[in-house]
């Protein structure tokens, strides 16, 4: 039984914004398909008295008082951005011509 | 490609069709700093000034909760008669749009921190209508997108867009009723009642001005309409950033008659997203709605649970403050006025204006007569919140005060007030700068005629005599002696009464 279909790994590249072609489709959905595999093993060997794990810890309400501390200068924030306009993140079109 | 929706009117739409409501809420807090990160969340900062690795979704960053934002969040969940969660964990909503560097929201999925709740909520004629709250979770804002080169600012058409990530990571927290049904013809008038008490219950609680015009409190309104008496619902539309009490009323009413013509006509309506268009008070076509498990959430694994204390969470329940529509009912009943006259209150924003003027002091009926009258026809003049007028309660009581004494009548308490929104100061230094106290105080005024007869007896005998025109000179003596202070007319009537003569 496939893990993950061509068809689901061509709707998540589109979800994800990348343009995948046909021969990479074919070569991600199998690699894909092979660590869902593996992973999935996982649960053939976890019973119903074994919750789903999302945290390793038994860590609970770690929280921080609201307290401000200094934030990157505007210039320290943009230094990383591959483009900018006006103090802020330049980013290509967003919507296309539909 | 602009297509005009067919509309059938709104009556003949609730003769075939029962809407079906759903409204979510996003509130943001009015916390110091952001939900996973110590950034100030102040307004007015210059662009990307108040970001840090965390809210900018750098590697290696990593979030950790604010406490204040939780409180806040248990707290609203309470005032909404809401379970709180005795454990809940925040989760990832993955999807890949500028606004969010991180190209994911933290949100919370299918463990929010609130639950099965409800807010009873007053209609105009004072009938109650219980909205049921599905839920209410802990969430961060976006960033603000500025799209350049297209016409008024718009995404479409857009060469780029520019980014300012100071708003990205303010505390949300969103507020989803579960499916209104039975409004009927109300559906509109229930929508914006629910949101404006809504609203009245966050501020309420101090955990966010919650003002709307300044998108600190925004509504989208899910509306679908089933053929009466149907039980099934029907394809329902998401109108988007309905962001003032009056649209939500508008954009409920729009979709009814918008969705009953797609019926009528033997169409489907399409589930969408739709943008609520201020000017025209219609709706457009948005994208198509991405299916909720395109979002991909999955438990967020850099933020540990929240499994609040069950002492703590007593704690803000025994602390939660009168909610507002008990405290509506309670001041309509001591300021002795109709639900209608209350309901005008709460529509012009003036309940906490007054209540803190009577604090100061004041009369119900006076504090309720300057800040519904005169302050409230200047707030709508300059289009500004009642409260933001630069008058405080303690002035507003001062004139009245002054009112009450005798120094000032009506017409002079106007100019006094109205001194005080022009910036001349407190009540008290408009009436010296401005001249304004009346000597009201017979008496003294009196005197003061007395001593002007008694000075000028030869003006006195030519009065006496009919030539009440010389009164003018007698007026002059006592204006002088009172420095101006005196009611000119009253002066001469007491001069004129005085001599024994008729006016």
């Amino acid at each position: 039984m496939p893990g993950i279909t061509r068809e689901e790994v061509a709707h998540l590249g589109r979800l994800s914004r990348l343009e995948l072609k046909d021969e990479e489709l074919d070569h991600f959905a199998g690699q894909l398909d092979e660590i869902i595999g593996a992973v999935a093993r996982v649960s053939e060997v976890a019973g119903e008295d074994v919750p789903p794990t999302s945290h390793p810890l038994p860590l609970t309400n770690v929280m921080r008082p609201d307290v401000v501390r200094p934030s990157l200068t505007p210039q320290q924030a943009l230094s990383g951005a591959p483009a900018q306009e006006q103090q802020r993140f330049k980013v290509p079109q967003i919507l296309g011509e539909e | 490609m602009t297509v005009t929706d067919e509309l059938v009117s709104y009556e003949d739409a609730l003769e075939s069709y029962d809407p079906v409501m759903g409204l979510e809420v996003h509130v943001e807090l009015g916390t110091k700093t952001k939900m996973f990160c110590c950034c100030s969340t102040s307004l007015g900062a210059e662009p990307n000034s108040q970001t840090c690795p965390t809210c900018l979704g750098l590697p290696g960053s990593l979030p950790v909760v604010n406490a204040t934002g939780v409180e806040s969040a248990i707290k609203i969940g309470l005032a909404l008669n809401c379970e709180i969660a005795e454990w809940c964990r925040f989760a990832r909503k993955n999807y890949f749009y500028p606004d969010m560097p991180k190209n994911f929201q933290t949100s919370q999925y299918d463990e929010p921190i609130a639950f099965n709740g409800y807010l009873d909520v007053a209609l105009e004629d004072g009938e109650i209508f219980r909205v049921e709250i599905e839920r209410a979770h802990m969430e961060e804002d976006t960033g603000k997108s500025t799209h350049i080169g297209g016409a008024t600012g718009r995404i479409h058409g857009a060469s780029h867009s520019l980014l300012d990530y100071n708003r990205a990571g303010i505390p949300l927290i969103e507020i989803v009723t579960k499916p209104i049904v039975g409004a009927g013809a109300r559906a509109p008038e229930v929508a914006k009642a629910y949101v404006t008490e809504l609203r009245e219950l966050i501020r309420a609680l101090g955990v966010s001005e919650a003002r709307m015009e300044m998108g600190q409190m925004r509504c989208d309104v899910n509306l679908s309409l089933r053929p009466n008496g149907t039980e099934t619902f029907g394809t329902r539309s998401e109108t988007k950033n309905v962001n003032s009490l009056r649209s939500v009323e508008r954009a409920v009413r729009f979709e009814i008659q918008r969705h009953a013509a797609v019926l009528d006509s033997g169409g489907t309506v399409v589930q969408e997203t739709r943008h609520f268009n201020e000017d025209t008070g219609s709706t457009t076509s948005g994208r198509i709605k991405e299916e909720a498990e395109d979002y991909r959430y999955f438990p967020e694994p850099d933020l540990v649970p929240i499994a609040p204390e069950r002492a703590w969470v007593e704690e803000l329940r025994a602390a939660l403050p009168e909610l507002p529509r008990v405290r509506r009912q309670r001041l309509k009943a001591e300021w002795g006025i109709s639900d209608h006259e209350m309901q005008s209150v709460l529509n012009a924003g003036a309940i906490d204006p007054i209540v803190a003027t009577i604090d100061a002091g004041a009369p119900a009926d006076q504090a309720r007569k300057w800040w519904m009258g005169e302050l409230a026809r200047r707030a709508n003049e300059d289009d500004v919140e009642l409260s933001a007028l630069p008058i405080t309660p303690e002035q507003v009581a001062r004139v009245c005060a002054l009112v009450a004494e005798g120094s000032l009548n009506d017409k002079l308490a106007r100019q006094v007030i109205e001194g005080v929104l022009a910036g001349e100061g407190d009540p008290d230094q408009v009436v010296d700068k401005r001249g304004l106290a009346v000597v009201s105080d017979e008496g003294a005024l009196g005197a003061a005629v007395d001593e002007a007869i008694a000075a000028n007896p030869g003006v006195a005998d030519k009065i006496r005599g009919g030539k009440v025109a010389a009164a003018g000179a007698l007026v002059g003596a006592v204006m002088k002696a009172t420095r101006g202070q005196a009611d000119a007319a009253r002066v001469r009537e007491l001069i004129l009464e005085k001599l024994g003569v008729q006016g």
